[in-house]
């Protein structure tokens, strides 16, 4: 039945039977009548945020740890534009955003009016789609249709630019029938071609080198994907690695697990990439940090490919076996083929391919020089798992950019999908803190973890505030290096130890600075007192910035420098990395 | 198995294409909604296609579609991923390559303005004629032309008027249809 109602009042109605609990956003005078809608209602929670940015990184930490999109409320202008970094973030890494944003009245726009920006002009190459809602009739729908495209298919953020007449306006609201009412033009395609996935299975069959490469498409598709990744792994004995989104689809405490991949991946999963007769991507997408030198790439494989996105298939390499679909789909269907086909994994065939990647295993290339005096950020991270694997509870863990999120993905170890949040695509600093605050919204009793760099966290420090006014227990580790780690990294090994504009200078006292917000400041500067820090920090119920005062110059290793192939890959025992990159090398980003 | 791919010094993994460039002709059918343009030529300048023409106009009045007529030049590997990119678009519905797909009918129309008098008039007209170019406004120094055919032949008559007073010249972008009974 319809309704009627206002615009304003439709926008609530939408979120409310799309099952939407909490909203992260920022008033402002184009959207009040929907903050006044949403002040005569308590279906839906809104979290107040400190700046735009930060309601949409919340909104991607939400999403990604329940499956269900994040929403975000902003308005007009300003609001708008500093939102673009999250929306564009969203869209790099896949993940599923419903932004709206105010606009000025409809008769206003195109007149510079107080507040207006072209936002759909501005959104529109950094989100899945963008909509301008001109009447209010129209508004019903394009809020439900914005969720089916956010949320199915390969996953985006979505806006809806909501001028204020037409949140004043009255109109009928009614739940559209998307099937006929949709964009007919939108149609992801979500079961892999049958021929195709028998053809992937016959190549894995007769593999001898074989490697499943699993990405974020995994996590996208949803835990049931996952579990069949596991499934398919034990049917077929075969090893698994993973890029930086997709960790936690494959639990690191499986022995067929190698490590993440990649510039700063093992040694064992860039080689066993580069060895390999037979690559199975699984929701991947041959990143130029997977990939390193494109020509040197895994030069022998047959390539097979799952992609839910048609164009990431061949774009930067050529496979063999293309499958579009969604992963869940596909995996459920390669291990229904391949238990058609036999009931034995491939042991004795790759028997001699796991020798070789336990000879590179044993390498050790995430090793690193422990000491007595300073703590080694790698330390930090193992003794914060060790620490969080006995609370019992659940564990998240977002990051910021840089070093510190290398080492988190190399040293913190993940079980289960979903419980990792990281910018991966955009590599934006300010990331983390942000997530943390909207994945601790989502897990009110988990355990949430931002590990952080001392710059990163300056850039969205301020939320720390958010998390304070909805007693939010985020737990802040910042691994002080004093320094823009990952930049004072490159300009060792690339531009002869010239350290520009890489020192971080006049830091802010952390602690204190965690009191000013009304959180809880900690800092430890010695290996020793270390594990009772972090049992403080875990303790402590309530928002807690951790300072641990770290080596400062170590290097983030193994790394592929640029311009090398995989089997190029510097590890921690060599001794002069600024001498490994040649000219060309120094080019490149 | 990545032989064809040149490595190079830019970015990280950046390959020199190694193809050869191709012009083709797509046939792009859209919702006509607002934006939609903007969309597409912006999808092309965010990821460096080159576009030589571009036409767009509603085509079917009821169900609110356009058909946009867009003439690239790429190596069949970009190609691939202008249709690929083309179709992510949510109002794109379908995209052909009307050059790859073999035979399809290409056309352009041209208004021509030619200024002068005596000789020169003469010889305008006879050449128009030959070209079955339509005279569509005249005075007494000057015509306009109206010329209906592939680009090509548009090119020509354009060069033939350019010594014979050639003041300025208009053309609508390429207009493309496949042959044969199917539609798009
Ligand atoms: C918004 C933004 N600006 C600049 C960069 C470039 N950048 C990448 S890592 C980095 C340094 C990060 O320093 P910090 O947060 O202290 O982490 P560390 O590398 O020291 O662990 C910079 C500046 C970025 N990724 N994001
Ligand atoms: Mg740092």
């Amino acid at each position: 039945m319809a309704e009627q109602m206002t615009g304003a009042e439709m926008v609530i109605q939408a979120l409310t039977d799309q099952g939407v609990e909490h909203i992260f956003g920022y008033p402002g005078g184009a959207a009040l009548p929907i903050y006044d809608a949403m002040f005569q209602q308590d279906k839906v929670q809104h979290i107040l945020v400190r700046h735009e940015q930060g309601a949409t990184h919340m909104a991607e930490g939400y999403a990604r740890s329940t499956g269900r999109p994040g929403v975000v409320l902003v308005t007009s202008g300003p609001g708008a534009t500093n939102a673009v970094t999250g929306l564009t973030d969203a869209l790099m890494d896949s993940i599923p955003l419903i932004c709206i944003t105010a606009q000025v009245p409809t008769t206003l726009i195109g007149s510079d009016a107080f507040q207006e920006c072209d936002t759909v002009g501005i959104t529109r190459s950094c989100t899945k789609y963008n909509y301008l809602v001109k009447r209010v009739e129209d508004l019903p729908r394009i809020m439900h249709e914005a969720f089916l495209i956010a949320t199915t298919g390969r996953p985006g953020p979505v806006v809806i630019d909501i001028p204020k007449d037409v949140q004043f306006a009255l109109g009928e609201y009614y739940q559209p029938d998307l099937d006929t009412l949709r964009h007919q033009s939108y149609r992801p395609q979500m079961d892999g071609d049958s021929a195709a996935i028998e053809a992937a299975v016959d190549l894995m069959l007769k593999a001898e080198r074989p490697i499943f490469y699993t990405g974020g498409g995994v996590i996208n598709a949803g835990p049931e994907a996952s579990k069949h990744l596991r499934e398919l792994a034990e049917l077929t004995g075969f090893p698994v690695t993973s890029t930086l989104m997709g960790l936690g689809a494959f639990p690191a405490s499986n022995p067929q697990w190698m490590g993440m991949l990649g510039m700063h991946g093992t040694y064992e999963a860039n080689l066993a990439m580069h060895d390999c007769d037979v690559m199975i991507n699984i929701g991947a997408r041959f990143d130029d940090r997977i990939t390193g030198r494109i020509d040197a790439f895994s030069p022998n494989s047959r390539k097979i490919h799952v992609d839910i996105d048609p164009s990431s298939i061949n774009k930067v390499v050529r496979v063999d076996v293309p499958i579009i679909g969604d992963c869940e789909r596909v995996l459920a269907e390669m291990v229904r083929v391949w238990r058609s086909r036999t009931n034995q994994p491939r042991t004795e065939a790759i028997a001699p391919w796991w020798k070789q990647i336990e000879k590179w295993r044993a390498v050790d290339s995430l090793g690193y020089k422990n000491s007595d005096t300073t703590i080694k950020p790698q330390y930090a991270i193992e003794r914060l798992y060790e620490a969080t694997r006995k609370q019992g509870k659940e564990v998240f863990i977002t990051t910021e950019v840089g070093q510190h999120q290398m080492w988190a993905a190399q040293h913190f170890h993940f079980d289960k999908p979903n419980h990792w949040m990281t910018s991966g695509g955009l590599g934006t600093m300010g990331y983390g803190l942000p997530a943390a605050v909207g994945v601790q919204v989502a897990h009110p009793d988990a355990l949430v973890i931002d590990i952080a760099g001392e710059a990163s966290v300056q850039m969205t420090m301020q939320e720390m505030s958010t998390a304070v006014q909805y007693r939010l227990p985020i737990k802040i580790f910042i691994l002080n290096n004093e320094r823009m780690g990952m930049v004072r990294q490159w300009q060792d090994l690339l531009h002869g130890s010239r350290y520009a504009h890489s020192y971080s200078e006049s830091l802010p006292d952390f602690v204190k600075l965690a009191e000013a917000y009304g959180g809880k400041g900690i800092r430890c500067e010695s290996p020793a007192e270390l594990d009772a820090a972090i049992a403080e920090m875990l303790d402590y119920d309530g928002p807690v910035l951790f300072d641990v005062i770290v080596e400062k110059d170590e290097n983030c290793l193994p790394m592929i420098p640029s311009g090398k192939p995989h089997n190029e890959i510097i590890l921690p025992d060599t001794a002069n990395i600024g001498d490994i990159i040649d000219e060309k090398g120094r080019q490149l980003v | 198995m990545n032989a064809h791919l040149q490595p190079t010094g830019s970015a990280y993994f950046l390959t020199k294409e190694t193809q050869e460039i191709e012009r083709h002709t797509l046939s792009v059918l859209v919702d006509n909604e607002p934006g939609i343009l903007a969309r597409v030529v912006g999808l092309f300048s965010a990821r460096g296609y080159n576009i030589e023409s571009l036409t767009v106009s509603e085509t079917e009045h009821g169900r609110r579609l356009s058909r946009i007529t867009v003439v690239v030049i790429a190596t069949p590997k970009t190609l691939t991923q202008i249709k690929l990119q083309l179709e992510r678009l949510v109002p794109v519905h379908k995209v052909h390559d009307l050059t790859a797909e073999g035979a399809s009918l290409e056309r352009e129309l041209a208004l021509i303005k030619v200024a002068g008098s005596g000789d020169h008039r003469a010889e305008t007209l006879r050449l128009a004629d030959a070209f079955r170019a339509q005279i569509v406004d005249a005075s007494v120094e000057s015509f306009v032309f109206e010329v209906t055919g592939k680009p090509a032949k548009i090119d020509s008559f354009i060069a033939l008027m350019q010594p014979l007073g050639l003041v300025e010249v208009v053309r609508t972008g390429l207009a493309a249809i496949s042959r044969g009974p199917q539609g798009m």
